[in-house]
C-alpha cells in the first residue's frame, strides 16, 4: 500500500508539473508584466531583482517573460509532433499488422531504415537541408517520431487480431476499417497514451537540442534551446542565463517522464518498483 | 551459429542501402538550387554552374545516384566544400576524439548504473529503490546541453579543478564524459534493476541460497551474471544515443570530434561533409547493432534459433 501511494505521489508530482507548465504557457505571457522582446539595455545581464525575478539576458530582455513564451513554443512543438506522429504511426502500424504480407514488409523495411539513424540524427540532417524553422523542426521530428508508434501498434495489432472477439467481428462480416477502429485500436489506446506522454518529453528535449544547435526556432522568438545557446557566452558573468531555461526544460521533461512512467506502471503492474 | 550470422548479415544489407538512399536524397531536399544554397546569395552564376558541375547536380538523377553508391563502395564521399579535402579524411581525422569520448561516457554510465541498479533491485520497494529510480528518471530528463554548462560553471569556472573546453589529457575528458554518460547511466540503472528483479525471482537463485550460498554471492555471482546478458543489448543500442549526444557535448566543450565537425559543416552549408558525417554515424550505429546482436547470440544460444 505504501509502495502504491509512493508511486502515485511521483505520478501526481509529474502531473502537477505538466499542468503548471501548460497553464504557464497559456496564461503566463499575459500575466507577465514584461514583454519578452522589450529591451532594457542599461540592465543587460542583470541578475534577479524584484522587478525582474529571474534577471535579464544579454539584450536586457526579461528572462521570466521569455521562459514563459518559450514554454509555448516547446509545448506546441511537443504536442504537434506527438499528435502527428501518433496518427501517422497508428495508421501505418495498424495497416502493417492487420493486412500483413507485402504491405507489412514495405512498412517494416522503411521503419528499419529510419531506426538506423540514432536519436535525432536524421532530424538534424533534415533541418540542416530544409532550413531552420518551427515548421521544419516539427516535420523533421515527425519523420522519425512515427516509427515508435507504428512499432507499438503493429505489435499490438498482430497480437489482438488473433483474439476471439476480433475474429468474431470478422466472421460477422465487419469491414477491415470497422474491425480496426471499433475492436482493435481501442485496445491499443492505453499503451499509446503512455508512449505519447513519454514522447512529449522526447520531443521537448529534441526541439530544445535543435534550437541549441541553431537549427530550430530562430531569434528573436524565445525558445528554451536558443536561450541556452546564447547563455553559453555568459557562463562566467551571468550564469542565470543558462540556469533558468535549463531548469525549465529539465522540470517539464521530468514532469512528462514521471507522468508517463506512472501511467505505464498503472497499465503494467510488473514494472512497479515494488513488483 | 553460421546460419544465424548469415541471416543477420543479410538483414543488414537492405538497411544499409536504404540509409545510403535516404542520405543521397538529402541534398535534393534543399529548397531551390542546392549549389546556390551552398555558395550563398552573393555567388556569381559561373561559380554556381561550376559547383553544380563539380557535384554532378546537372546529371540525370539516376546517374547521380549510381555515382554516389559507386563512391560509397570505394570509400569516396566526395570533397568538403569548406576544407577542399576529401570528406573521408576529414571524418577519419575526427573519429579518435569521438571514440575516446564515447568509450569514456560508456564507462561513466556503466560505472554508475550497475551498482545503483543492483541496489534498487535487492532493496526493491524500499526508499533506496524509489530514490534511485527517481534519480535515474531525473538523469534521463536532464538535457546534456544544460548539464554540460552547469558542470563547467561549477568544476571549471568556480572551483577551477578541470579545463572548461578542448581535448588534451584525462582532465579534459572528465566533464564531457560525465555530461554524455549521465543519461546513459540513468537508462542502464533502470535496465539493470529490471534484469536483476527477473533473475532474483528465478529458482536457481533460491536453490543457491538453499545450498548455503551467502545472499551477497547469490546476488553477485548468480543473478547479476545472468542479468548482464540483456544489458549487452541495451549498451549496444545506447551507443547510438552516445553518438548523437556527442554532437551536442562536443559543441559545448569544443571537443574536436565528429559531432562538432557535423555542426560546423551545417553552419558552412558544406552538404557533402554533412552527408558524410551523417552516413558515417548511421553506418557505425548499424554495425554496432549488428555486433550487439551477434554477441547476444553467442551469450544466449536461444537467440540463434527462430522460435
Amino acid at each position: 500500500m505504501t509502495r502504491v501511494t509512493s508511486m502515485n505521489r511521483v505520478t501526481q508530482f509529474g502531473g502537477v508539473i505538466v499542468v503548471a507548465a501548460v497553464l504557464g504557457a497559456i496564461i503566463g505571457p499575459w500575466l507577465s508584466p514584461h514583454d519578452p522582446s522589450t529591451q532594457e539595455l542599461a540592465l543587460r545581464l542583470a541578475g534577479p531583482s524584484t522587478s525582474h525575478p529571474l534577471g535579464l539576458d544579454e539584450l536586457g530582455r526579461d528572462i521570466l517573460a521569455r521562459v514563459l513564451s518559450g514554454a509555448r513554443v516547446s509545448l506546441f512543438v511537443g504536442f504537434a509532433v506527438v499528435v502527428i506522429s501518433a496518427l501517422v504511426g497508428t495508421f501505418l502500424g495498424a495497416l502493417a499488422g492487420y493486412v500483413g504480407g507485402v504491405t507489412d514488409d514495405v512498412i517494416s523495411r522503411i521503419m528499419d531504415v529510419l531506426l538506423a539513424f540514432p536519436g535525432i540524427l536524421l532530424a538534424i540532417a533534415l533541418v540542416a537541408v530544409l532550413g531552420p524553422s518551427v515548421a521544419n523542426v516539427v516535420l523533421a521530428l515527425c519523420v522519425i517520431g512515427w516509427v515508435g508508434y507504428a512499432r507499438l501498434v503493429r505489435g499490438q495489432v498482430l497480437r489482438l487480431r488473433e483474439f476471439e472477439f476480433v475474429q468474431a467481428a470478422r466472421a460477422l462480416g465487419a469491414a477491415t476499417h470497422r474491425v480496426l477502429l471499433r475492436h482493435v485500436l481501442p485496445s491499443t489506446l492505453p499503451a499509446l497514451l503512455v508512449q505519447a506522454t513519454l514522447g512529449m518529453a522526447s520531443a521537448i528535449i529534441a526541439e530544445a537540442s535543435l534550437s541549441f544547435l541553431g537549427l530550430g526556432v530562430q531569434p528573436p522568438t524565445p525558445s528554451w534551446g536558443t536561450m541556452l545557446d546564447s547563455g553559453r557566452s555568459h557562463l562566467i558573468d551571468a550564469p542565470h542565463l543558462t540556469i533558468v531555461p535549463g531548469v525549465a526544460v529539465a522540470l517539464v521533461v521530468l514532469g512528462f517522464n514521471f507522468l508517463g512512467d506512472g501511467l505505464r506502471d498503472a497499465i503494467d503492474p510488473r514494472t512497479q518498483p515494488g513488483a | 551459429m553460421l546460419t544465424f550470422i548469415v541471416r543477420r548479415l543479410a538483414l543488414t544489407v537492405p538497411v544499409l542501402i536504404g540509409v545510403a538512399t535516404l542520405i543521397f536524397s538529402l541534398i535534393h531536399l534543399v529548397p531551390g538550387d542546392p549549389a546556390q544554397s551552398m555558395l550563398g546569395e552573393g555567388a556569381a552564376p559561373e561559380e554556381i554552374t561550376a559547383l553544380r558541375e563539380r557535384l554532378g547536380l546537372n546529371r540525370p538523377l539516376l546517374e547521380q545516384y549510381g555515382a554516389f553508391i559507386g563512391g560509397l563502395v570505394r570509400g569516396d564521399l566526395g570533397d568538403s566544400l569548406r576544407y577542399g579535402t576529401p570528406v573521408t579524411s576529414e571524418i577519419v581525422a575526427r573519429v579518435p576524439a569521438t571514440l575516446e569520448l564515447a568509450v569514456a561516457s560508456l564507462a561513466v554510465g556503466i560505472g554508475i548504473a550497475i551498482p545503483l541498479g543492483i541496489l534498487a533491485a535487492v532493496r526493491r520497494g524500499s526508499l533506496v529503490d524509489h530514490g534511485s529510480m527517481a534519480l535515474a528518471l531525473a538523469g534521463i530528463s536532464l538535457p546534456n546541453f544544460w548539464l554540460g554548462p552547469m558542470l563547467a560553471i561549477v568544476f571549471a569556472v568556480e572551483l577551477g579543478w578541470l579545463p572548461v573546453s578542448g581535448r588534451g589529457g584525462l582532465s579534459h575528458l572528465v566533464l564531457p564524459a560525465i555530461t554524455l554518460g549521465t543519461a546513459l547511466s540513468a537508462i542502464l540503472a533502470r535496465m539493470t534493476r529490471a534484469g536483476m528483479l527477473e533473475e532474483l525471482r528465478e529458482p536457481y537463485v533460491l536453490a543457491a541460497r538453499a545450498k548455503g550460498v551467502s545472499r551477497r554471492q547469490a546476488v553477485m555471482k548468480h543473478a547479476f551474471r545472468n542479468s548482464l546478458i540483456p544489458l549487452v543489448t541495451i549498451v549496444g543500442l545506447q551507443f547510438g544515443a552516445v553518438l548523437t549526444g556527442a554532437i551536442i557535448t562536443e559543441t559545448i566543450f569544443a571537443w574536436p570530434g565528429l559531432g562538432r565537425l557535423l555542426v560546423q559543416a551545417i553552419g558552412f552549408r558544406d552538404y557533402p561533409l554533412v552527408q558524410g558525417c551523417i552516413l558515417f554515424i548511421a553506418v557505425t550505429y548499424v554495425f554496432v547493432n549488428l555486433l550487439t546482436d551477434l554477441l547476444y547470440g553467442v551469450l544466449d544460444p536461444r537467440i540463434r534459433y527462430p522460435s
